[in-house]
C-alpha cells in the first residue's frame, strides 16, 4: 500500500524566503502524526505542498502516490486550513451538504455535524457562530466527505478548554476508524495525547521525527531562574550548555539539560546570584528548548538536522 | 486498524453535475438570505422605467415601434448586464477576501465549477429581473409585446450579455473587495449611459455619440433592439462586435484569474 502522504526532498521558497529546505517525510496510511513547530517553522507550507495548494520549488509531493492536485487524490482528503472562509449566509447543515456534494462517498450530514459537536447549531448561519464553533464547522466540512486522510492545520486555535477537549475526542474517534490524520499544532500536549508519531519542524527542516515519548526524553531539561547584581548579556553565557536563554535586565531565565556546569561557570565568572530556582522544564519549555536558536542550541540542532 | 482502508481501493470523484448543482443552490440561498444587493439590482431598472419609460409608454416612433417596449428592452439590458458585472464581480472579490477560495481549492471542487455556478446563479437572477421589469412595464405602462417576441428578447438579453460576464470576472479577480464596487460602477455606469441604454444616443453630447459605436454595451443594445425597431447596424455586425469584446474582456479576466491563482497557489 502506497504511503498516504510523501514529501521527497521538498523545497519551497517564497521569493527570497526559504520556507522548506529539503523535507523528506513518508506517512503510512492509518497513522496519526502531529507536526510540531513554532510559528513560521514551515508546518503550513508542508501541509500546502501535501495538498497541492502550493507547488514545491524543488523535490516532490505525493498524495496517495498521485499528484496532490488531482481530483482523485483530493476526493480522499478532508482539510481544515488555518485560513479559510465559507459563505456566512448559509446554515451549518447547508454548508455540510454543499461540501458533501464535492465528494464521491460522503458520510451522512448528521454524522459529520455530530462528530463536530454542532447538533444544536445545525440551523445557525455560519456568520453567527463563535470562534470555536466556527473551527468545529470547518472540522465538519473536513470530515463530511468521509476522507481517508484528514489534514488539520492548527485545528484548536480559538477554542476554549471545553470545546478543545470535545474536539480532541472527536479526532480520536475518527482516527480509530483507521484514518490517516496529519495534524499541525504548537501545543506539545496535544501532540502527546493524540499522535503515534511527532515530526518537529523548525526553520524549514525536520529536526526530530519520533514517538512523543522519545521526543520528550530528548528534550527533558531543567528550567533555571535567578537574579544577578548586574545586567548580563548573551556573551556572559557563551560556550555553556544552554538550550534557551531569556534575559530581562538582571533577571535570567534559561533552559538546560546540564544546569550544574552552567551555574558552576557563572560562579567562576564572579556573577553573584540571588533567588536561584532550578525546576524540571514542562512540556512547553521542552519544546521551546528543542526549537530554540539561542547560544549553543543552534549548532547542535543543525547537526541533528543534517 | 488499516483493514477499513485496504478494502476501499476504488478511486473516483463526485459527478460534476452534482457539484455544480449544489454550488448553484448555495449561491441562490446566499442571495435569498442577503437580498439587499439583489433587490437593488432588480429595483433599479423598474425605477428607471418609472422615470424614463412611463411618460412615453404609449408613444410611437415614426417607424411605428413602441417607445415603451424600447425603453423596457434597454432597461432590461442594463439590468441583465449589471447583474453579470456586479453580482459576479463583487461576489468573486468578496469570496477571495473572505478566503472562501482557499478552502474550495483544497477540496475536490474543480475551479471551473465555482465560476460556472456563479454565472448560472447570476443568470437566474437576470431572468427574474427581466420578468419583474416586464410585468411592471405591462401592468403600469400598458405596453404590449407578444410572448414569442418576449422570449426572443430574453434570449438576446442573456446571450448578448455574456461578453460582459468577462468584465465581471475581470473585476472579480483583478480588484480587491473594497475596490470592486467602485471599479464596477466607474466602468459600468458610464458604459451604459454612453451606449444609450438610459437616454437615446441622439440626446447625448456629440463626442459620446462618436465613441459609442466602439463600446460593448452599444452593440448589446443594438442586438437587443433588433427586430423591435430599425437599428443602426445589422444583427451580424452587432454579434461580431460582441464576440470581439467577449474575447477582449475574457482575455483580461483569464489574466486576472491566472495571476490571482499564481500568487496564492504556486
Amino acid at each position: 500500500m502506497e504511503p498516504a502522504v510523501e514529501l521527497i526532498d521538498a523545497h519551497k521558497s517564497y521569493g527570497s524566503v526559504q520556507a522548506l529546505k529539503g523535507v523528506n517525510l513518508a506517512i503510512p496510511q492509518g497513522e496519526l502524526i502531529a507536526m510540531l513547530g513554532p510559528n513560521g517553522a514551515g508546518k503550513t507550507t508542508a501541509i500546502s505542498l501535501m495538498l497541492g495548494l502550493r507547488k514545491p520549488t524543488a523535490g516532490r509531493a505525493l498524495l496517495l502516490g498521485m499528484d496532490p492536485t488531482q481530483r482523485r487524490a483530493r476526493s480522499r482528503c478532508g482539510v481544515m486550513l488555518q485560513e479559510s472562509g465559507v459563505n456566512g449566509a448559509l446554515h451549518v447543515r447547508e454548508l455540510v451538504d454543499l461540501f458533501r456534494a464535492y465528494y464521491p462517498r460522503p458520510m451522512p450530514a448528521d454524522r459529520a455535524i455530530g462528530l463536530a459537536g454542532l447538533r444544536e447549531q445545525a440551523s445557525m448561519s455560519a456568520s453567527k457562530l463563535s470562534g470555536g464553533q466556527r473551527q468545529r464547522l470547518y472540522y465538519a466540512l473536513a470530515v463530511c466527505g468521509d476522507p481517508d486522510i484528514l489534514f488539520l492545520d492548527e485545528p484548536t486555535v480559538g477554542m476554549d478548554v471545553e470545546s478543545r477537549r470535545a474536539f480532541l475526542d472527536g479526532i480520536k474517534e475518527f482516527a480509530a476508524e483507521g484514518k490517516t490524520i496529519v495534524l499541525t499544532t504548537h501545543y506539545l500536549e496535544e501532540a502527546d495525547e493524540l499522535a503515534q508519531r511527532v515530526v518537529v519542524v523548525d526553520r524549514g527542516v525536520v529536526i526530530a521525527d519520533a514517538s512523543p515519548a522519545e521526543i520528550k526524553g530528548k528534550v527533558a531539561g531543567k528550567r533555571v531562574t535567578f537574579d544577578t547584581d548586574r545586567a548580563l548579556g548573551e556573551e556572559d553565557f557563551r560556550g555553556m550548555p544552554i538550550n534557551h536563554l531569556e534575559l530581562r535586565g538582571s533577571h535570567v531565565r534559561l533552559l538546560s539539560n546540564q544546569p550544574e556546569p552552567v551555574l558552576g561557570a557563572l560562579f567562576r565568572r564572579d556573577v553573584s546570584i540571588r533567588n536561584l530556582e532550578v525546576v524540571g522544564a514542562d512540556l512547553e519549555e521542552a519544546f521551546l528548548a528543542l526549537t530554540s536558536h539561542d547560544v549553543e542550541a543552534a549548532g547542535a540542532k543543525e547537526e541533528a538536522a543534517g | 486498524m488499516s483493514t477499513a482502508i485496504a478494502s476501499t481501493p476504488t478511486f473516483d470523484v463526485a459527478p460534476a453535475w452534482r457539484i455544480v448543482l449544489a454550488q448553484i443552490k448555495a449561491t441562490l440561498i446566499g442571495y435569498w438570505r442577503l437580498p439587499t444587493f439583489v433587490i437593488f439590482s432588480m429595483a433599479l431598472p423598474v425605477m428607471f422605467f418609472l422615470f424614463f419609460g412611463l411618460p412615453y409608454a404609449h408613444d410611437k416612433l415614426p417607424d411605428g415601434s413602441s417607445v415603451g417596449v424600447l425603453v423596457m428592452a434597454n432597461l432590461a439590458a442594463y439590468g441583465v448586464s449589471s447583474i453579470l458585472v456586479f453580482n459576479v464581480g463583487i461576489g468573486r472579490a468578496q469570496s477571495r477576501a473572505q478566503k472562501i477560495d482557499l478552502l474550495q481549492r483544497a477540496t475536490p471542487l474543480p475551479g471551473w465549477a465555482v465560476i460556472a455556478a456563479d454565472t448560472a446563479g447570476a443568470l437566474v437572477l437576470a431572468v427574474i429581473s427581466v420578468v419583474v421589469l416586464s410585468v411592471f412595464a405591462v401592468l403600469a405602462g400598458g405596453i404590449s409585446l407578444g410572448f414569442g417576441d418576449w422570449v426572443l428578447l430574453v434570449v438576446r438579453l442573456i446571450l448578448g450579455a455574456l461578453p460582459l460576464l468577462g468584465l465581471g470576472l475581470a473585476i472579480g479577480y483583478g480588484t480587491g473587495v473594497n475596490a470592486a464596487p467602485a471599479v464596477a460602477n466607474l466602468i459600468y455606469l458610464p458604459l451604459s449611459f454612453a451606449s444609450g441604454l438610459f437616454i437615446p444616443l441622439q440626446q447625448l453630447p456629440k463626442f459620446i455619440q462618436q465613441i459609442a459605436p466602439y463600446l460593448p454595451t452599444y452593440h448589446y443594445g443594438q442586438l437587443v433592439r433588433h427586430g423591435l425597431t430599425p437599428t443602426d447596424e445589422s444583427l451580424g455586425t452587432a454579434v461580431l462586435w460582441l464576440i470581439v469584446w467577449g474575447v477582449i474582456l475574457f482575455g483580461i479576466a483569464i489574466r486576472a484569474y491566472r495571476s490571482d491563482v499564481a500568487r496564492k497557489f504556486s
